[in-house]
């Protein structure tokens, strides 16, 4: 009798069932091996989560605040500057064509304080400015309560407290109406601002109108800093002539910023921050790598008794290397799978703690799986091989 | 329902072929050392369909190296093993594999039972990688266990029987395919004396029906019992107590 031999052969679905033997029946081990790859792929989700969602975040207020605003301040120092600009730039600046809203701010020398019995040197580092009554709207800034200064109130003495000012003198939204010792004058606060992203410096300021400030605090009103809106399309040329409109004399003691570049390289600075994390974010995914292999060798070894019976059920070396293969793989494809979901969660959980719209990027995902694919396949390919090489009668005699 | 595994030879063997299952001429393995070992020596063998044989021995004497060369898990150093007919020489290592899937039946003394898995399912494995799909596996499996008299346990988790209980589901899943041959290593080594006992009669019972099957053991009382006796000492195959007459069939 001598008939063809068929060659062995193990079904798709057979296969699967092979590889999950070992995660069934070592479920701890399996789901502490498959932790490292989590909290890999969890790591790099999530720090690509948070990054696209502060990004995004940051998009949105550089949407909503315009990126064709520019401050002009005059340079002070030795050799720089008197620290003001000239009485004329404010109007100057308003007959360039294409801007749009320009206000002004004055700084004065006066303070505020709660009440007048409040000793003058508890300032709160809180300064007193003059400004224009259209800078709320040039800055895209919101009241938080009340109202902005406005033309009809412009010589009355009244003030507008910036976000940190108004917390420092203690005055909250619904006292308006509260009065504070302001120079050396009782001022009525009428509004108080919500935070203004573009010049945070104001937050700490109490505002006063320009007419106010020289009826009650004998100050000149020369500009200090200049905010210019202007068409967007025309920012660069509006930047390149602004220094020489405002100063012809010396146009050199004039800078000129763009605030949303402050956003932005804040967001670069993130960037560099995202990158580091991701870094770590590898090194703990090499990390669950190293630990897939540890177990999966030690695996081979624990099982010696089974390859040996496999082999004797007729399978070839290839079949026991795809067993340990596949194993590897699948302990690293569900470390993925929940690395996936714990870092949409922890981003989700965090951008929901900041406001910020969640967006997980696809290419966060779908890397995640992949690296988690190509880790079980790197970290399950000597143990597979070693498995395959296992002598039948060695294994069998193992126990 | 009747299966018969994929890839199983044309014509089924019954207890009255009588012809060659299993053929050994001047096989010898020796393993390298100082000095080597010289495990199998001039070994001639023939073993006819339906015969039950106890190859006996003490420790050392080749027994399992003779197990291990019978079933193609290991090669001789030289001369001729055929399994089925097929010159074991000739076939590369996935023909080996593809010989034991579907011509020889193995059941060892540690039983080497899959954890986590049913009865059924550990019987049904002994056609594993014959590529048959699992549910015509499992009809056959039930079939086997019935055959082995554990109908009643398919279910049970196979690392939970007891010891003679698993030894039969290890039977079973060598019978499953109706291989050529079953090769069976100290079957009773891990069961007590009764357990033993029901075992050897249900290894007697199989053979009736048809089954060859070689059983290695050290325990002569047990060899005794059965039709023929295979001796090894030292390697050498010192007793047949077959008779000429009763060779297989050219």
């Amino acid at each position: 009798m001598n008939t063809t031999l068929e060659p062995s052969r193990l079904a798709p679905a057979d296969m699967m069932r092979a590889s999950l033997i070992g995660l069934r029946t070592r479920r701890l081990r399996s789901v502490l091996s498959a932790l490292g790859i989590v909290i890999g792929i969890a790591a790099m989700v999530g720090v690509l989560g948070l990054s696209e969602s502060s990004k995004s975040d940051l998009l949105a207020q550089l949407d909503r605040l315009g990126t064709n605003m520019l401050r002009i301040e005059a340079g002070s120092g030795i050799g720089i500057g008197s620290g003001v600009l000239p009485d004329e730039s404010t109007a100057m600046v308003a007959r360039i064509g294409p801007v749009q809203q320009v206000a002004s701010i004055s700084e004065t020398e006066a303070r505020v304080y709660r009440t007048d019995l409040v000793p003058s040197g508890q300032t709160g580092g809180i300064s007193v400015a003059a400004v224009d009554e259209n800078l709320l709207m040039t800055l895209q800034g919101q009241m938080a309560s009340g109202v902005f200064l406005d033309q009809a109130a412009s010589n009355l003495p009244v003030v507008v407290l910036g976000s940190v000012a108004a917390e420092r003198l203690g005055v909250s939204a619904g006292d308006n109406g509260t009065i504070v010792w302001l120079g050396d004058e009782w001022f009525s606060v009428v509004g108080l601002m919500e935070t203004l992203d573009l010049s945070p410096d104001l937050d700490r300021s109490a505002l006063v109108s320009y007419a106010a400030a020289d009826a009650y605090l004998d100050h000149e009103g020369v500009p200090g800093t200049i905010y210019v809106r202007t068409d967007p399309d025309d920012i660069d040329d509006v930047r390149t002539v602004l220094p020489a409109t405002v100063n012809p004399e010396s146009p050199d003691e004039v800078e000129v910023t763009r605030p949303s570049d402050a956003l932005e390289a804040k967001e670069a600075a993130d960037q560099a921050f995202t990158n580091l994390l991701l870094g770590l974010g590898a090194v703990a995914l090499l990390v669950g790598g190293v630990g897939i292999a540890n177990v999966m060798v030690i695996s081979v070894l624990e099982r010696r008794g089974e390859i040996g019976l496999r082999r004797a059920l007729g399978a070839t070396k290839r079949h026991i290397s795809i067993q340990f293969l596949g194993e590897s793989l699948l302990l690293a494809t569900i470390g993925g799978i929940g690395g996936v979901l714990l870092g949409g969660a922890v981003t989700a959980a965090y951008a929901w703690s900041r406001g910020w719209g969640v967006l997980i990027p696809t290419v966060a995902i779908v890397g995640g799986m992949g690296a988690a694919i190509a880790i079980g396949v790197l970290a399950g390919l000597y143990p597979a091989m070693r498995a395959a090489r296992v002598s039948p009668t060695e294994a069998l005699r193992t126990l | 329902m009747s299966l018969a595994p994929a890839g199983s030879p044309s014509t089924t063997l019954t207890s009255g072929d009588n012809s060659t299952v299993l053929s050994l001429s001047e096989v010898t393995k020796t393993y390298a050392g100082t000095p080597p070992v010289h495990a199998l020596r001039d070994v001639n063998l023939d073993i006819c369909s339906g015969e039950l044989v106890a190859v006996v021995g003490p420790s050392g004497s080749g027994k399992s190296t003779l197990l291990h060369v019978v079933g193609t898990l290991d090669r001789a150093t030289s001369g001729t093993v055929a399994v089925a007919g097929h010159d074991v020489d000739q076939l590369n290592d996935k023909q080996l594999s593809s010989l034991r899937s579907r011509h020889i039946g193995f059941v060892f003394q540690q039983f080497f039972l899959l954890a986590g898995e049913t009865a059924l399912d550990n019987v049904a494995d002994g056609l594993l990688y014959t590529g048959m799909a699992l549910s015509n596996r499992r009809v056959l499996g039930e079939q086997a266990l019935a055959q082995v008299g554990l109908a009643h346990r398919m279910d049970h988790e196979a690392t939970k029987l007891s010891g003679g209980e698993r030894q039969r589901v290890a039977i079973a899943r060598a019978l499953i395919g109706s291989p050529d041959i079953i090769l069976a290593d100290e079957p009773t080594g891990n069961l007590d004396s009764q357990t033993g006992e029901d075992l050897v009669q249900l290894i007697e019972n199989l053979n009736a029906t048809g089954t060859t099957i070689v059983v290695i053991t050290h325990d002569k009382d047990m060899a005794a019992r059965f039709p023929r006796r295979v001796s090894l000492l030292d390697g050498r195959v010192v007793e047949d107590t077959r008779k000429t007459e009763d060779r297989c069939a050219p």
